[in-house]
């Protein structure tokens, strides 16, 4: 972990509610996909725990680290209003992260809205890792007018599967639902990577591992004090254990749930 | 010497760097910074950010005698200056605080820390307080801390801090099983808490400690329930250091033994202004979830600002 002032270069709305940030500075400390870091805000206690979707120069002191934030609340809201220029308290490298090293040669990744900026990152290491031969990603979205990163997905390489839940664009339904599409064609997955709201979480662990049985890496939400594992504010119970989400998380192995 | 202490040299050459000592209990502490109960875990964990060894100590992690969960999540809300929390004293246990915890911190501080126990019945709070005494890590311990102020936990915690008589129990329990000094943490969730730092004084508390979280609750309005799954949490922060203030100021004026003031401290100002009040030393609680380096920053600062305020010790 570490703390430092970083300065937003880029502030940009993606979508109705999905903003994405970009902020300059010191990232030795992000060392794997699906850490988060901890935002300071003038006008509230907490810090705002944000997945990191995309670092550059790590080894560099001038690096930057990608958001991308959905506006839920007043502490969100104010994160757009701030502009290029502006210095932020953060903490980064927060959170254990996805361990690539189980891949194998054809992960997939699902995420549903707001949880899919971290995987971004997951599949760009994935597609520079050798034995992986190919990343399949399914999104999910309600709907297409709140879709955001298709063509950066693809761009990296990816097969990209799209599912909105009005039907509005891709597969009528959710992940899950896009997911059994895939397994009709007999896709081989190896391991899978997933982030996204509880529900969607609880839906592909019983659709991806249970019924199909593969295993897998979720990352986790919940309302954090501290986000570096002081205050046990994020408790949840595992197989392993009691865990934090902010620090043994949040990122969970699918042989670990209580489900 | 730190970058600090050059600092303090070439602002002042020619006059006495303040000292920031102060005596609890009889232990010297370097400074009167105390990192809080339930905010720094049993310490390791922030050994990893800077040496802890700067502290004048700090209170461990509640330690009740069973393992416990605490409650369900969402456990924390914010608020406006300030936070709540409904943990619910989420611990290892006192016989794996004795054999895990302590051992790892041992490796990485060297001054006598303070133990904090928590309990549900007055022999729970006996019972946890005499295995900390007697185990191979006691050597460890400078105080205990006896958490009779919890507002998260049912059956117990804060029942005993809320009447004068029952308080006193605990004291007397307490002080059966240990020699080293007894500081009773206090809760603001009553009404005159006054007379029950009377009665632990009364009983042979060698201090108080004060104040616990205050009782509070907020709602979610989009689902319209309570954020909190315990429905009730603790307020710590900024938003409780005037109700703080007030309370230590009452305390330390009708009891001997030192009070140790805590409640939303965030800056060097901050610990001179409870000093003020009436406190010999001072914890640090929320402020370290917002900054990990609270403490150690606070610590850093105070004595340039004692000297700004013209004052050479906190030993008055």
């Amino acid at each position: 972990m570490k703390q430092s002032l970083y300065t937003i270069t880029e502030n940009t709305q993606l979508t109705p509610s999905t903003w994405r940030m970009k902020l300059k500075g010191d990232v030795s400390a992000v060392t794997a996909p699906g850490q988060f870091i901890d935002i300071r805000l003038d006008e509230h206690f907490l810090r705002r725990p944000i997945s990191v979707c995309d670092v550059e120069g790590c080894d560099d002191p001038a690096g930057a680290v990608t958001i991308i934030y959905k506006v839920l609340g007043q502490g969100t809201e104010e994160m757009t209003r701030l502009a290029p220029g502006a210095e932020l308290d953060v903490l980064t490298g927060l959170g254990n992260g996805y361990d690539l090293n189980d891949a194998g040669e054809r992960p997939l990744l699902i995420g549903g809205g707001v949880g899919i900026p971290p995987l971004y990152l997951a599949a760009k290491k994935l597609l520079q890792t050798a034995n992986v031969k190919s990343v399949t990603v399914i999104l999910g979205f309600n709907t297409a007018e709140e879709m955001y990163y298709v063509d950066e997905f693809k761009a990296l390489g990816c097969e990209v599967v799209l599912a909105t839940a009005d039907g509005s664009f891709g597969t009528r339904g959710f992940v899950t639902d896009a997911f059994a599409e895939l397994l009709e064609r007999g896709a081989g997955f190896t391991h899978f990577y997933t982030c996204g709201p509880g529900p969607m979480l609880k839906a592909v662990y019983g659709k991806v591992y249970k019924e199909a049985g593969i295993r897998g890496q979720m990352s986790f939400e919940e309302r954090m004090g501290c986000g570096f594992g002081a205050c046990m504010g994020c408790s949840c119970k595992t197989v392993t254990g009691y865990k934090r989400i902010c620090k043994d998380g949040p990122v969970l192995r699918t042989e670990e749930l209580l489900w | 010497m730190t970058d600090m202490d050059k600092d303090i040299r070439i602002i002042d050459i020619g006059t006495e760097i303040p000292d920031t000592k102060v005596e609890l209990c009889g232990i010297t502490l370097d400074n009167p910074v105390i990192p809080a109960s339930g905010t720094f875990g049993y310490g390791y964990e922030f050994a990893e950010l800077y040496d802890i060894n700067c502290l004048g100590t700090f209170s461990f992690k509640g330690t009740t005698l069973e393992p416990r969960f605490g409650n369900d999540t969402p456990r924390i809300a914010e608020c406006p200056s300030g936070m709540l929390n409904s943990v619910g004293l989420q611990n290892p246990g006192v016989d794996a605080v004795i054999t895990d915890e302590l051992p790892k911190l041992r490796k990485v501080f060297n001054k006598p820390v303070m133990a904090n126990v928590s309990g549900f019945s007055i022999e729970e709070y006996a019972e946890v307080t005499r295995r900390l005494s007697e185990s191979g890590s006691s050597d460890m311990i400078g105080w205990f801390e006896i958490n009779i102020s919890c507002p998260n936990v049912h059956g117990g915690g804060m029942s005993f801090g809320t009447d004068p008589a029952m308080a006193g129990e605990v004291v007397k329990a307490v002080r059966k099983v240990t020699d080293k000094p007894i500081i009773i943490k206090l809760s603001p969730n009553v009404t005159d808490i006054v007379s029950i730092a009377k009665s632990c004084e009364a009983e042979g508390a060698d201090g108080v400690s004060l104040i616990n979280t205050l009782m509070g609750m907020r709602f979610d309005l989009k689902t319209r329930k309570p954020i909190l799954a315990n429905v009730t949490g603790g307020l710590s922060g900024p938003a409780v250091l005037p109700v703080a203030l007030r309370m230590v100021y009452q305390v330390a004026n009708a009891v001997e033994i030192p009070v140790i003031g805590m409640g939303g401290i965030s800056s060097a100002e901050d610990v001179l202004e409870m000093m003020m009040a009436g406190a010999t030393a001072v914890e640090i609680g929320a402020a370290n979830l917002v900054n990990p380096y609270a403490s150690r920053d606070i610590i850093k600062a105070l004595p340039e600002v004692m000297a700004g305020y013209g004052i050479s010790t906190l030993r008055e």
